[in-house]
């Protein structure tokens, strides 16, 4: 009986946190999104009316009104791209890294695990500005370039959506290179001896056995770079210009500049549907087939 | 051989890139200039007026104190998680349950940040609280999304680790309680103290959630510097920086100290 109680006490504490701060602020934000706009603060109608009996008050005018309109659209699809690209490229450098680490001797490995994370581990804010500092005009970058005749004035290298990928490739890195070493690491890596014993050139035992074995790596790594680039704020604000508006950017002067938090709402419930709850679904499925299998 | 020179140049590369920026940063923090990207000699000025600046060190002292209490109520939740996920059998609704410890891990900032930032204040409007934002309402948030990178480190080394010592140390007459305080959680302490430090640096680290959160008085050291960098630089955040990275990179090897010594 008392471990009953106790086990109570470990299941329902962080549930009761969690629901309450967590999914309870969610359903806020759903709420607010089919809320009426109007002047006053806050500066929305309540959803359940009781003045002339009860009334449920809700519109879908806030979807209706980002899905219309290109401004809100077309940073989306921005921010989409941009985590695209930045996705590609940390895996163009973060594969290559993953699996010399995974390749090297045990000592070495573990040595050099720790060396690719660390940078990680400093503030993420600092390192966005480190990128600041080396693509001012008199920055460090040009001054090389200069030096090597490259180019005979510096160029405009920040405030541009090249420094915001170069930021974000630089940022996230580590989040691709660990998942990929998880996977590599796991292999056996006699297996690339034999299939070069049995012939296979190079290329071929890259394709045929080294990059279908790490495809789990590759698809955890991505996941983990591409969904939070897409909510990304603070790169783009630090690195990037106006040529190009990002999701995040976007989110943010709706609520703290236009005041629209209906509007706000709808962009970030809109977020959650299109990014995370594919994943969320992906996870518990996994989560349940994995178990099965273990029993 | 070729492929061993291929590799060292790539491993070489890949670690010149990644700490590249960071010695950039370091070296500049020594330049006497007020400008920081002309050159004018090594001087430790910057580190001084760094020291002397209140707003500052209140925003560090800010931070720290929400960073510590909000890992420890972080690893206290998370450790709940971990151990339920692996070792009890009945949870009610249990994919909603692994749905609200996993999702933070994934969910954009800033849309955690608008949540928690509209539910305060629509709780606010009904029960009359918090009637401002500030430290509390930071740490709220940062507890909520703190606990599910504790989750993740538990269940993985409660799931890597013997039942049978659970089970035998029942047969011998210890009950449930009593194995969880005087077995389980020593042997996972090294995992426990790991979930801590990373809690405390994600919270330390963390300034979307925090603009959303923060209200009078709880100015957190990201929020000051973000202030001070967003448009241009700054000599003093500089000296900072290299400070801060020097800490937190410390506290990354304590991290990995911890997380591995189970391994072997």
């Amino acid at each position: 009986m008392k471990n009953k109680l106790f086990e109570k006490y470990f299941v329902f504490s962080p549930y009761f946190w969690l629901v309450l701060f967590f999914f309870i602020p969610l359903a806020i934000i759903f709420k607010i999104s089919i809320s009426v706009s109007e002047w006053g603060m806050p500066p929305y109608q309540d959803i359940f009316l009781f003045d002339n009996g009860f009334k449920i008050n809700t519109t879908f005018e806030n979807y209706v009104y980002i899905f219309s309109d290109y401004y809100y659209i077309g940073s989306f699809v921005n921010s989409l791209i941009l985590a695209l690209i930045s996705t590609f490229f940390c895996l163009l450098i973060g594969f290559p890294l993953a699996f010399y680490i995974a390749t090297s001797n045990i000592r070495l490995r573990n040595i050099l695990l720790v060396l690719v994370v660390i940078p990680f581990w400093s503030s993420f804010l600092l390192r966005v500005y480190a990128w600041k500092i080396i693509l001012q005009n008199n920055g460090i970058l040009n001054v090389i370039l200069l030096n090597l005749g490259i180019t005979s004035e510096p160029l405009q290298l920040l405030y541009n959506q090249y420094a915001v990928i170069m930021g974000i490739v630089y940022t996230y890195l580590p989040l691709m290179i660990l998942p990929l070493y998880g996977y590599l690491n796991k292999f056996d890596l006699n297996l690339i001896e034999a299939s070069k014993d049995l012939g296979l050139n190079r290329i071929k035992t890259f394709y045929k056995v080294i990059l279908p074995l790490s495809v789990p790596g590759i698809v955890a790594g991505s996941l983990l770079v591409f969904i939070p680039v897409v909510g990304e704020f603070i790169i783009p604000e630090m690195l990037g210009g106006s040529d190009r508006l990002y999701y995040g950017k976007i989110l943010w002067e709706e609520f703290f500049v236009n005041r629209n938090w209906p509007g706000a709402s709808a962009l970030a419930f809109s977020g959650i549907i299109i990014l995370v709850l594919p994943i969320v679904i992906f996870q518990i499925l996994y989560s349940r087939w994995s178990q099965k299998n273990e029993i | 051989m070729k492929s061993s020179l291929i590799k060292s140049t790539v491993i070489f590369l890949g670690l010149f890139f990644l700490y590249f920026p960071i010695l950039v940063l370091i070296f500049y923090s020594f330049n006497e200039n007020k400008r920081v990207m002309v050159w004018k000699g090594f001087s430790l000025r910057w580190y001084n007026e760094l020291f002397n600046n209140e707003q500052i060190i209140e925003a560090f002292i800010i931070s720290i104190k929400i960073a510590a209490l909000s890992a420890t109520f972080a690893t206290i939740l998370g450790v709940m998680i971990g151990y339920s996920l692996v070792r009890i059998r009945k949870i009610p609704f249990k994919s909603f349950y692994i749905f609200l410890s996993s999702t933070p891990l994934v969910l954009p900032e800033l849309i955690l940040g608008l949540s928690m930032l509209l539910f305060f204040i629509s709780l606010n409007n009904v029960i009359g609280f918090p009637s401002s934002r500030g430290q509390l309402t930071i740490f709220i948030s940062h507890v909520t999304f703190c606990i599910a990178f504790v989750a993740i480190i538990i269940q993985a080394r409660l799931t890597d680790f013997n039942k049978n010592i659970e089970e035998a140390a029942m047969d011998l007459g210890y009950n449930y309680t009593k194995v969880l305080y005087k077995i389980t959680l020593p042997i996972i302490l090294p995992s426990i103290i790991a979930g801590w430090l990373l809690a405390f640096t994600i919270s330390l680290d963390d300034l979307v959630v925090a603009s959303f959160t923060t209200g009078p008085g709880a100015n957190t050291l990201p929020i000051v510097v973000f202030s001070k960098v967003r448009l241009g630089l700054s000599p003093e955040v500089n000296a900072l920086s290299a400070i801060l990275m020097f800490a937190l990179i410390i506290i990354g090897l304590f991290y990995f100290y911890f997380n591995k010594k189970f391994k072997h």
